[in-house]
């Protein structure tokens, strides 16, 4: 009996994957407590939320039945104006806040329950960093290792130089944490997500209070950690950043997820326009609509228009032929932006 | 041997980082440093070994006017201050009755209210939390250092009088209330059980401060309400119509700590002090666990 229900597990285990999966597989993928990134496969999502929804008392909804899938490796934009439920769903993922209704799995581990399994592998900065204004920098990152029961005490102090060296505070790190600035609280917030090895970052706004040089650092070091294969989630309202840093990307607007993806495919989806850089506007204008442009535009020694099918070379040689000096032509490429107000219809800056 | 061992041990443990037991008690010691590092916690225990220190000088002082300095009412506090001049090692007795109605509690209060409300206040909580701290644990760790302070600041305070009581007034065999005669050693242990009692007497007013803690995300509120609740409980124990309901009050057989002083000690108000104690401190810390363990956490 028990010789043949082994057997059984295992052909079902070669069925699912198609590889030749043995039986110890079957075991790990059952066992709750085992580190979740070790099992299972590695291109499953690192986070698939089903009808994710959190109603607060007082009835306000502020997540209204997400379905969101961040893809292992990725670096994952996820996008929204401020009040549009990007913390709230943050705080779902990472067990602070229970959901009203719908399911969130971390590391294909169900949140909250799985919260001591699952939360030793993340490394989190919500809603910018919170700190103990009476203990140096080093100390404060001692205690929140000290608060991981799966931190080594014995590789503690080693782990929080490594830390506070990678966001290079390593200065400063003997200050009381009450004169640090913004940015200083910061990059400390970041160095106690990074106090462990990672399998996901989960960054909440973290440019924030930061000047361009500070910027550009913590995004290279998010390029840097993503490429050690650690996922990496950053909420952001800043377009351009995510469109700087992230693969793929997620969109929401009053609660709502709009649309997501691989950030290539989402800025395709908004077409880019042309633009003729000419001072003779107004015959370029007449040339493009006899030619079919749609949408031409006027501006100052420039017009723009919604490209046609077909070569665009033919509608260069067409403005030249009528004698207009063209300066410049080409198609410009649409940003996120363009794919974001495409997709609500309103600026980005509006507050759900 | 255990060289080896140890580096064996050593090596795979960030790979695999498998957790011991033992490093779950490492948020207890980071708890207590961290609250010990506080000035506020400092400047507590520093208002607690000064109250002493005032009642000695004042002892002292009025020591020429005669005996009999207390003829306020028939409690403890007033006929341990009268020996006082006789033998120093009164003033134990003597500060400790004096600060255990209100500085303790309140000093309690403080760092009780503060336990989750001060990190909730500072969002540090949410960072505890995701580490992660556990609820359970992290609440067991907060409920540990309260039960540490009660401690620290009781000895605070019987270490400072017994300091005070040595350096103005003479040491020696002491008399009981029962009127027998005990050696200075005896009296020196019997200081010490008081002592221990009066920081068991301060357990229900933690776990009372704990819970109303997780009732709310300001810091200042929760210590607030916990210190106002200490003086109206402390009220309503004077209000001789309520007679039925003060043995339920948690500071109700509070200055039973003198019976100890008594030959041969008389242990019923004791114990019923002791029993309360356990029993508010079970009833808040569950309620507490409740509360903590199910709270959305929006700070």
């Amino acid at each position: 009996m028990e010789e043949r229900s082994v057997a059984e597990a295992e052909t079902e285990a070669k069925a699912e994957t198609g590889a030749g999966a043995g039986p110890d597989v079957v075991a790990g993928d059952q066992g709750g407590p085992v580190a979740p990134g070790d099992l299972g496969d590695p291109s499953a999502p690192v986070i698939a939320t089903r009808s994710l929804t959190k109603r607060y008392r007082g009835g306000q909804l502020a997540v209204d039945g997400l379905d969101l899938t961040v893809p292992a490796g990725s670096i994952f934009g996820f996008l929204g104006p401020n009040g549009s439920g990007k913390t709230t769903t943050i705080r779902m993922l990472m067990g602070l806040i229970e959901p009203t209704s719908g399911t969130a799995r971390v590391l294909g581990q169900p949140m909250p329950r799985s919260s001591r399994a699952v939360l030793p592998h993340v490394g989190a900065l919500i809603e910018g960093p919170a700190l103990y204004g009476f203990l140096s920098g080093r100390d404060n990152l001692l205690r929140y290792d000290a608060a991981d029961p799966t931190a080594d005490p014995r590789t503690r102090r080693t782990r929080v130089e490594t830390a506070l060296d990678r966001v290079g505070l390593s200065a400063a790190a003997g200050k009381k944490a009450r004169a640090y600035s913004l940015g200083m609280k910061q990059r400390l917030g970041l160095a106690a997500a990074l106090l462990q090895p990672r399998k996901l970052l989960v960054l909440d706004e973290p440019t924030n209070g930061l000047d361009p040089q500070g910027m550009r650092e913590i995004r290279t070091l998010v390029r840097e950690l993503a490429s050690d294969g650690t996922t990496v989630f950053l909420s952001s309202h800043l377009l351009d950043e995510i469109e700087q840093v992230c693969t793929h990307a997620a969109v929401m607007a009053q609660g709502r997820l709009i649309t997501q993806g691989a950030v290539a495919d989402l800025a395709a989806g908004a077409r880019g326009r042309l633009v003729v850089r000419t001072p003779d506007t107004a015959d370029a204008a007449r040339v493009l609509k006899e030619q079919g442009v749609a949408d031409v535009v006027v501006e100052e020694e420039r017009v723009t228009g919604e490209p046609p099918e077909g070569e665009l070379a033919d509608l260069n040689a067409a403005l030249v032929v009528a004698r207009v000096r063209v300066r410049g032509f080409g198609v410009e490429r649409a940003s996120l932006e363009d794919a974001f107000v495409a997709l609500t219809g309103e600026g980005f800056d509006v507050a759900g | 041997m255990s060289q080896v061992e140890m580096s064996g041990a050593e090596l795979p443990a960030p790979a695999l980082r498998k957790p011991n037991p033992l490093w779950t008690l490492g948020l207890v010691r980071s708890e207590l440093g961290t609250t010990f590092r506080r000035w506020r916690t400092r400047a507590l225990l520093a208002v607690l070994a000064a109250v002493p220190i005032l009642i000695g000088i004042a002892v002292k002082s009025e020591t020429g006017g005669g005996t009999g300095g207390g003829g306020h009412g028939g409690d403890a506090g007033p006929a341990f201050i009268a020996q006082v001049t006789n033998n120093g090692l009164f003033l134990v007795f003597t500060a400790l009755a004096a600060t255990l109605p209100f500085f303790l509690p309140m000093a309690i209060g403080v760092i009780a209210g503060d336990a989750i409300a001060g990190e909730a206040n500072s969002g540090t909580l949410r960072y505890l939390l995701v580490a992660p701290a556990g609820r359970t644990r992290l609440l067991f760790a907060k409920y540990t250092t309260t039960m540490v302070f009660c401690l620290v600041a009781t000895l605070v305070v019987a270490l400072s009088a017994l300091a005070v009581g040595a350096l103005l007034f003479p040491l020696g065999d002491l008399t009981t209330i029962s009127g027998t005669r005990i050696s200075f050693a005896d009296g020196l242990v019997r200081a010490l059980l008081i002592a221990l009692v009066v920081a068991a007497s301060l357990v229900g007013v933690a776990a009372l401060g704990l819970f109303v803690s997780t009732l709310t995300n300001s810091g200042i509120a929760a210590m607030a309400t916990t210190v106002g609740l200490v003086i109206t409980v402390q009220i309503l124990d004077q209000i001789p119509q309520l007679h039925a309901l003060q043995p339920y009050l948690f500071s109700h057989y509070w200055l039973s700590f003198a019976d100890l002083m008594r030959e041969p000690v008389y242990w019923n108000d004791l114990l019923r002090n002791l029993g309360l104690q356990a029993l508010y401190a079970a009833a808040f810390g569950s309620a507490a666990w409740a509360r903590f363990t199910t709270k959305d956490i929006t700070a």
